[in-house]
């Protein structure tokens, strides 16, 4: 609610299947949204879909922590980085 | 592996030895790409590591500033208070090209440059919590913007240097020791042809001889 206040769009919604229809629709080509912010517990339930737009540069989707804190995934999303380049966990 | 398809002649010996150089050639090159990409992508992973960091403990600060003020202003207020941002985010981007691989570069303009702008409510009705979670999530913007990047660069560059070590390793095991395989195959197979012929040359000569003269050596 507080990033609506800095000027940024803020997409609230309530369950992961609302989530994932608003990712689809902010990834459609038509919209040009160069980044898009995940809370991380609703990442959980996208994966899938976040992980299609990991290799093209338009948009970023980057995982930010939710009210609980965090969960550890943007973490492990940066290891799997590690590991897909280095071909282990080097960190 | 010995490729049966390949004919033993002197032109595809030729052609094998050019491809078996550029392929030697192609392979330094790409693992001195490879290189130079894992190299830059661990400075990215390194900084990765540190921005990530540094927005979640920024964050977490910002959400329980937030929840305080959400404790004690009314819901319907804090609503009221945020529903209409004053400050709105212009987000530039363009492409940097670190070896070959296009990563985005952001910058943003934010339309009113005052930073106390981004108080899009009146002081006098809202608890002074609501403007310490602001100023920190305005604070903690910038890295996240930073953090966009990074992470994009990270994941693209990692996928480059996959692509590229499957390329090298394919070279390296594969395509090189094929070539050489089958370049030393038809200069064996050459060989083998040339002694033959040499010695079929010095039976017919021993025939021909004894037939003339009867000539025995």
């Amino acid at each position: 609610m507080g990033f609506k206040a800095l000027g940024l769009e803020a997409c609230p919604v309530a369950n992961a299947e609302e989530a994932r229809e608003t990712l689809r629709r902010l990834t459609k080509d038509s919209e040009d949204y160069a980044i898009i912010y995940v809370e991380e517990n609703l990442a959980q339930e996208l994966q899938h879909e976040i992980d299609k737009f990991k290799d093209v540069p338009k948009p970023a989707i980057i995982l930010i922590p939710g009210r609980e804190g965090p969960l550890g995934l943007g973490q492990t999303a940066l290891k799997a980085a590690v590991e897909r380049a280095v071909g282990s966990d080097i960190l | 592996m010995a490729n049966t398809a390949i004919t033993p002649t002197r032109m595809v010996l030729n052609q094998l030895k050019g491809r078996l150089k550029t392929a030697r050639r192609g392979h330094k090159l790409l693992k001195d790409k490879r290189d130079e990409l894992m190299r830059q992508f661990l400075d990215n992973v390194r900084l990765n590591k540190q921005l990530r960091a540094k927005v979640e403990q920024g964050l977490t600060e910002a959400f329980g500033s937030l929840s305080v003020a959400s404790a004690i202003m009314s819901p319907e207020m804090l609503e009221q208070s945020l529903l209409y941002p004053r400050q709105s985010v212009e987000l530039g981007m363009t492409y940097q090209n670190i070896m070959s691989v296009n990563v985005p570069v952001y910058d943003f303009q934010t339309r009113n440059s005052d930073p106390s702008e981004i108080f899009p409510y009146g002081f006098a009705q809202t608890s002074g919590e609501l403007d310490d979670a602001l100023e920190k999530l305005a604070e903690v913007f910038k890295d996240m913007l930073e953090l966009a990047q990074v992470e994009k660069t990270t994941q693209m560059l990692a996928q480059e240097i996959e692509k590229t070590r499957r390329r090298v390793n394919a070279l390296e095991y594969v395509m090189i020791p094929e070539l050489e395989q089958n370049i030393r195959y038809i200069s064996m197979k050459l060989d083998e042809n040339e002694s033959s012929t040499k010695v079929r040359l010095m039976k017919v000569k021993e025939m021909v001889l004894e037939d003339a003269h009867h000539y025995k050596q």
